[in-house]
């Protein structure tokens, strides 16, 4: 990645992003626990380092969706692939030194080092053979590379055949929801040599690492942070120029594009691809805050509700996509942890734990109805940027634009 | 055929949609600098025939060759159809209308067209100089900035044609260009239409024998699918099929 | 065993005169009947032997009342001996003695002392002998229905002893059904305990082609084989040679050997790290440092130095297993010794197999038949709003939900299930007619031609009313239980049946097909619905209101999903979460039949709901598997029909 002098300067949102995040990171970090005045506690500030995360895959899904009109389902896919893949290296590294802290009289040979790890990680599943997939187990420099190879490759694979079968709009969001639904089944199953519906545990412990989970949290958030920053400017950098031209063009008219002489099919594979890369990253640095992996993690419905914050943060725009991540998780934790107080109602007490999706389903249909740039529009509202109605715009061949609103007014 | 080299070849296309003929065993050459005026009624296959030299609509049976190197269009999707050299203008003005003329512009600019040369190009002092041409030839010259959404009618129509020419193709196939423009820009539009096919070849379909007219060049009249009659236009509007055709029996 | 049946015919006369010798006999001879037989034999049945008892039993089969149950439980070693005057009682063990019963007549004899009751500990030869006559005489019995009980013993556990017997009652069957019953019974004894290996072949060539579950029980056991080694040559009836490396890896083939003690053990992981373990002196194992052990090769080495040393036993080299396993043949040998009963028995299970595999061909044509009519219930009110209006509804499992808990509280209202399925239909087709015109008014009308943002928008609603039906009916499965007369199968054999709910859902879908054509083609809705669909501007400048049509499009796809939920209400679990399961499913089928064409989604549900059972068909054990392979499948579906399968093409398909 060149960044041309001149890139921050000419994308002023850009530095301002970075600020507030550097500004966030530090103030975490000087009420956490382990560095400041503890006013934060260690599981709320892996709850940050968590939403950061989800940050960072929020921009991964603007850019595929905002930018260029595919409406993924499949990202949280993509996320938990990343995750699984990292959680191989620390549930068999963890396991491989309890393994031989515990092992007493002969040396072990690599094979009963292999059984005896085997034994522990999947006995919960009735089998003490290590699967193939393991293979590279051992290696956090393999396991890494996997994060982002196993994931990418996916992509490319899947992302290859729907392009190249030119499916596009909502067939094309009903596959990738497939896709979904067929990975997370398939990790169901204990055949699958991810334990099933176990899952992976014991992530949030660092083989090798001493520190205590006070400082873990930490150095997590400052991590994932540095991570969204990355990625941030990554994606700052290719929605700017050129391509981000091809990206929206593709996204309101990609026929158009294509007699342009761009070959519209590469560029949605490669910015999926790219995307699902991102994801997996953002998985990679979430499930070790979390803890705990497990396949419902990537059900269907956790790809629509990424959609659902990037729609209510405000798609097309790198920050209403972070801001809408940040705002709708942080949120949903505070009403689902039964922090939110009750709402009575005189006939009824609206307990927050049940009526919480109900809120958050009818605000999603009033942000879609009533304001289709999210959060991001209060944005324009403030700066007075909004641009002057198009009217008796035609409809593009391709629907759902931003700017055929108007259409129906 | 002239004495220019023949630049596109269309041999025996047919085309069949849910047993509705489209095209008709139609044939049609063009040479490398020569201007060309497609009429023809409503449902003569106009529009399916664009389609088929871009790439959109794949023919049952014929063959379209292209340059002297006789490349088979047929076996090409409409992006490399594109980066070879045909540029298509749309009956209804499409722009990107949610960015700026400029941006329509430079992406349109004749570049590398692959996603890694595309992510890295930025553009250099020569390429802002050629879009702000561009931008002068069809009269948009200080809306650079300005989102094209927010164009009018014509002004998109001319933006469109910009785009076409900075795409620098070899042949233009132009979908009636005149349609909603004031007759000034009709004066305008004809005056380059004739002018680029002075360096490249440019079909133009068009339903308005006045503008044909002016045009002044060879013409080939559609009907059904296939080609009726085809020469001057005092030739062709003297023919009696066309006038059956055109007037009803 | 036919001999040992044979035999009371001419023993009897000269057991008898013995017998009047024992001293019990004048003691009870003014008794008649069992009581007087019992006395009468008392010594032989105290002491029985299998070559003289049979006149015995077969006289106290004769004897009528109480006789059956005696020799029952005879047999069972609930008999006694009392020691004080040597007659014989049925017992009962309780808690200081016996509980007797007199065997005559059934009257209770009070209790006795352990000390006082011997019990009768007949051997294995003489049960069957008391058995067979048992069988004889319930076979005989003048009831019919105890001659069934019998027979159906006969068919649980039939035996040798029994089929004497059953034969010689074959003759004296009055009743056809029975006759048939005992003639096939014979046959399936026949071909497992006949003495005669000709009788046997004809027998199994009798059931050949026979789709019973018993034939197959009855032939099974004759083709169990044993897999064992041979020094020599394989010896017995060979069903197939099995050569180490082809058949039998060799590994197997020492196991093998080494379960049948010809061949020593060979050193495992575990018993090698012991013995090391164990020769650990110094920090050093054999001459080799312990830091050193940390590979096979070291520990292989370190053992044989202990080996050679003399400390351990010598374990199986690779060569010599190799050798060991050369030297021997290793064959699966037939249970049955007859090589031409086995052959006969394998001809007709391949030939049962064959007939099987083609039933269970058309068994699992049923089930995908019925599985399709269930994504076709699920999926047609989406290909509805789908293909008529261009609308994803995410909700739409929502809407089957709530038909199901629509049937679910209905039936709570009406005890009847009969009259509360009758009346949950239209109502739930009303209730969730009446939700997707609230719906569409208030939502999706503002969202036309923006199809992502519908699908988000409906999503919204989706999660809202799972958690509303959540927060209503809680988490739990609520029952929606099905009237009685649906209860049950339609079977056509052992292998074939469907349940008669799903043929009733086959019905309702072949129903809906049929309102969903009529309305379509034959009314007036249905031509301003076509009209609409095809070009909403002029339908709307001919006088049709686009908005009444899409309003009442949305609802009819709606009110179909209710009913659809009532119907698999009546399968599946009726919770929450019951639309989402089907949801992902009748999506596939919409995009796999193709969009705008009730034909196309007929087409989709029949190839889901086929492949589906396809592929659990190839993997049964596993459901979760065969929706990963399914969905792959689409995928690659997509692949070769981007529009499927009933595709509108070139300009219809607006492009």
């Amino acid at each position: 990645m060149e960044l041309k002098p001149g890139f921050l300067s000419k994308n002023p949102s850009v530095l301002v992003f970075l600020l507030v995040l550097a500004l966030f990171t530090l103030g975490v970090t000087l009420m956490s626990e382990a560095y400041g005045s503890g006013a934060i506690s260690t599981s709320f500030v892996k709850t940050l380092g968590k939403t950061l995360c989800l940050c960072l895959i929020a921009i991964a899904m603007d850019l595929i969706w905002g930018y260029t009109g595919i409406l993924s389902l499949g990202h949280f896919a993509f996320f938990g692939l990343g995750g699984y893949m990292i959680g191989m290296w620390l549930m068999y590294a963890r396991t491989r030194d309890i393994v031989l802290g515990s092992l007493t009289g002969l040396p072990p040979t690599p094979q009963e080092i292999n059984d005896a790890v085997a034994t522990q990680i999947f006995g919960v599943v009735g089998t003490s053979e290590l699967p193939a997939i393991w293979s590279f187990a051992g290696s956090l420099p393999a396991q890494l590379a996997l994060v982002v190879l196993v994931p990418g490759l996916l992509a490319l694979i899947f992302g290859w055949l729907a392009f190249r079968s030119r499916v596009t709009g909502v067939y094309l969001s009903i596959l990738t929801q497939a896709m979904t639904l067929a990975l997370s089944l398939y990790l169901f199953q204990n055949e699958s040599g991810l334990r099933g519906n176990n899952g992976l545990s014991g992530l949030q412990n660092i083989p090798g690492l001493t520190a205590d989970q006070d400082h873990l949290s930490v150095w997590f958030l400052w991590g994932s942070a540095a991570a969204l920053a990355l990625g941030y400017l990554l994606a700052a950098f290719v929605t700017s120029g050129k391509f981000g031209s091809v990206m929206r063009g593709i996204r309101d008219d990609e026929a158009r594009v294509r007699f342009l002489g761009y070959s519209v099919e590469t560029y949605k594979l490669f910015i999926f691809t790219l995307t699902a890369v991102i994801a997996a990253i953002a998985g990679a640095l979430y499930y070790p805050q979390a803890g705990i992996i497990n396949p419902g993690e990537m059900a269907p419905i956790a790809s629509i509700y990424l959609a659902v914050w990037v729609a209510i943060g405000g798609r097309g725009r790198l920050y209403g996509a972070v801001v809408g991540a940040a705002f709708v998780s942080l949120v949903s934790t505070w009403f689902t942890g039964g922090r939110a107080p009750d709402l009575n109602l005189g006939f009824y007490t609206v307990k927050w734990v049940d009526w919480w999706q109900v809120l958050l389903g009818l605000s999603f249909v009033l942000v879609t109805l009533f304001a289709p740039k999210g959060l991001a529009g209060l944005v324009d509202m403030v700066q007075g940027l909004r641009p002057p109605k198009r009217g008796g715009a035609p409809l593009g061949p391709d629907d759902g634009s931003l700017q055929e609103r108007e259409a129906n007014e | 055929m002239s004495g220019t080299s023949t630049l596109l070849e269309v041999s025996g296309i047919s085309v069949t949609f849910d047993g509705f003929r489209a095209i008709n065993n139609l044939s049609f050459n063009i040479g490398a600098a020569e201007l060309r005026a497609i009429i023809g009624p409503n449902g003569a296959g106009k529009t399916t025939f664009m389609d088929i030299v871009t790439g959109k609509t794949r023919p049952d049976e014929g063959s379209v060759l292209w340059g002297e190197m006789s490349r088979n269009l047929l076996k090409m999707n409409e992006s490399q159809i594109a980066r070879i050299g045909i540029g298509r203008k749309f009956q209804r003005p499409t722009v990107f209308e949610d960015q700026s003329v400029s941006d329509n512009l430079m992406m349109a600019l004749k570049a590398a067209r692959g996603p890694w040369r595309v992510l890295v190009w930025r553009p250099k002092e020569e390429d802002h100089a050629r879009v702000a041409a561009l931008a002068e030839q069809v009269g948009l010259g200080d809306q650079l900035a300005r989102k094209s959404g927010e164009l009018s009618h014509g002004q998109k129509q001319w933006l469109e044609i910009g785009m076409l020419l900075a795409q620098e193709p070899k042949l233009l196939l132009v979908d009636e260009p005149a349609a909603g423009m004031t007759l000034a820009e009709r004066e305008q539009t004809t005056a380059l239409l004739v002018e680029l096919a002075k360096t490249r070849a440019v079909v133009v379909v068009e339903h308005d024998m006045e503008f044909v007219r002016r045009l002044d060049c060879k013409v080939t009249v559609l009907h059904e699918g296939s080609v009726l009659a085809e020469g001057s236009l005092d030739h062709v509007t003297a023919n009696p099929k066309v006038i059956e055709v055109y007037l009803g029996r | 065993m036919a001999v040992c049946l044979a035999l009371p015919a001419f023993a009897q006369d000269s057991v008898a005169p013995t017998v009047d010798n024992s001293p019990e006999a004048a003691q009870v001879l003014p008794e008649t009947g069992l009581a007087a037989i019992l006395g009468k034999h008392a010594e032989a049945i105290a002491k029985p032997s299998r070559r003289t008892i049979g006149p015995v039993i077969e006289e106290i089969g004769a004897a009528g009342e109480g006789a059956p149950e005696f020799l029952e439980a005879w047999a069972d070693k609930r008999v006694g001996q009392r020691a004080s005057d040597g007659r014989f009682f049925l017992i009962e063990k309780v808690a200081d003695g016996y509980r007797l019963t007199d065997p005559a007549t059934g009257a209770d004899a009070g209790t006795a002392a352990k000390s006082d009751i011997s019990e009768l500990r007949p051997n294995s030869g003489v049960r069957g002998v008391i058995a067979s006559a048992l069988v004889a005489s319930q076979l005989n019995d003048p009831d019919p229905a105890r001659r069934q009980t019998a027979l159906d013993s006969l068919a649980r556990d039939g035996a040798a002893e029994h089929l004497e017997p059953l034969r010689a009652s074959i003759e004296a069957e009055s009743d056809p059904a029975l006759r048939e019953r005992k003639e096939r019974l014979e046959g399936l004894l026949t071909l497992r305990f006949d003495a005669d290996p000709a009788a046997r072949i004809a027998a199994i060539e009798r059931f050949s082609g026979d789709l019973g579950l018993d034939v197959r029980a009855a032939l099974n056991p004759i083709v169990t084989t044993t897999r064992r080694a041979f020094a020599g040559s394989p010896e017995g009836n060979v069903a197939a040679v099995l050569r180490p490396g082809r058949q039998i890896t060799a590994e197997e083939a020492y196991t093998l050997l080494v379960a049948q003690d010809l061949a020593p053990a060979r050193l495992t992981r575990a018993d090698l790290r012991a013995a090391l373990q164990a020769n650990l002196q110094d920090g050093q194992v054999g001459g080799y440092a312990l830091e050193e052990l940390d590979t096979p090769a070291a520990r292989d080495a370190a053992y044989t130095a202990l080996e050679q040393a003399g400390i351990v036993p010598a374990a199986a080299t690779d060569d010599e297993v190799t050798a060991l396993v050369a030297e021997h043949s290793f064959a699966d040998i037939y249970t049955e010794p007859n090589a031409d009963v086995t052959s006969a028995a394998r001809r007709a299970l391949d030939a049962i197999e064959t007939k099987v595999g083609v039933m269970q061909a058309a068994d699992l044509g049923l089930d995908a038949l019925s599985l399709a009519s269930i994504y076709f219930l699920a999926a047609i009110g989406l290909a509805i709003t789908f293909g008529v209006m261009g609308v994803i509804n995410m909700a739409h499992g929502e809407f089957i939900t709530m038909g199901a808990y629509t049937g679910y509280v209905v039936q709570l209202l009406i005890p009847d299930y009969t009259v509360s399925i009758l009346v949950a239909l239209p109502l739930a087709f009303a209730i969730t007619f009446a939700a997707g015109v609230t719906m569409e008014r208030l939502v999706i009308r503002f969202l036309y031609k923006r199809p992502l943002e519908t699908l988000l928008a409906t999503f919204g609603i989706s999660i809202a009313l799972q958690q509303i039906f959540k927060n209503i009916f809680g988490t739990q499965a609520r029952p929606l239980t099905s009237p009685a007369w649906l209860d049950g199968a339609w079977v056509l054999n052992d292998v074939v049946s469907i349940s008669y709910i799903r043929i009733a859902i086959f019905v309702l879908a072949l129903i809906f097909l049929g309102v969903f054509l009529f309305i379509m083609k034959r009314t007036r809705l249905g031509l301003e619905v076509r009209a609409v669909t095809q070009n909403p501007s002029m339908a709307a400048s001919m006088g049709i209101n686009p908005d009444r049509i899409n309003m009442l499009t949305f609802g009819l796809g709606s009110g179909i999903a209710g009913v659809a939920g009532v119907a698999i209400g009546l399968f599946a679990k009726v919770t929450s979460e019951l639309g989402s399961d089907y949801i992902v499913q009748s999506f596939m089928t919409v995009v796999v039949g193709g969009v705008g064409n009730i034909w196309g989604t007929l087409a989709g549900a029949g190839l889901i709901g086929t492949l589906q059972k396809g592929i659990e068909w190839l993997n049964p054990s596993n459901t979760l598997a065969a929706q990963t392979y399914m969905i792959l499948f689409i995928i690659a579906f997509i692949q070769f029909r981007p529009r499927g399968i009933i595709a509108l093409k070139g300009r219809a398909a607006g492009d």
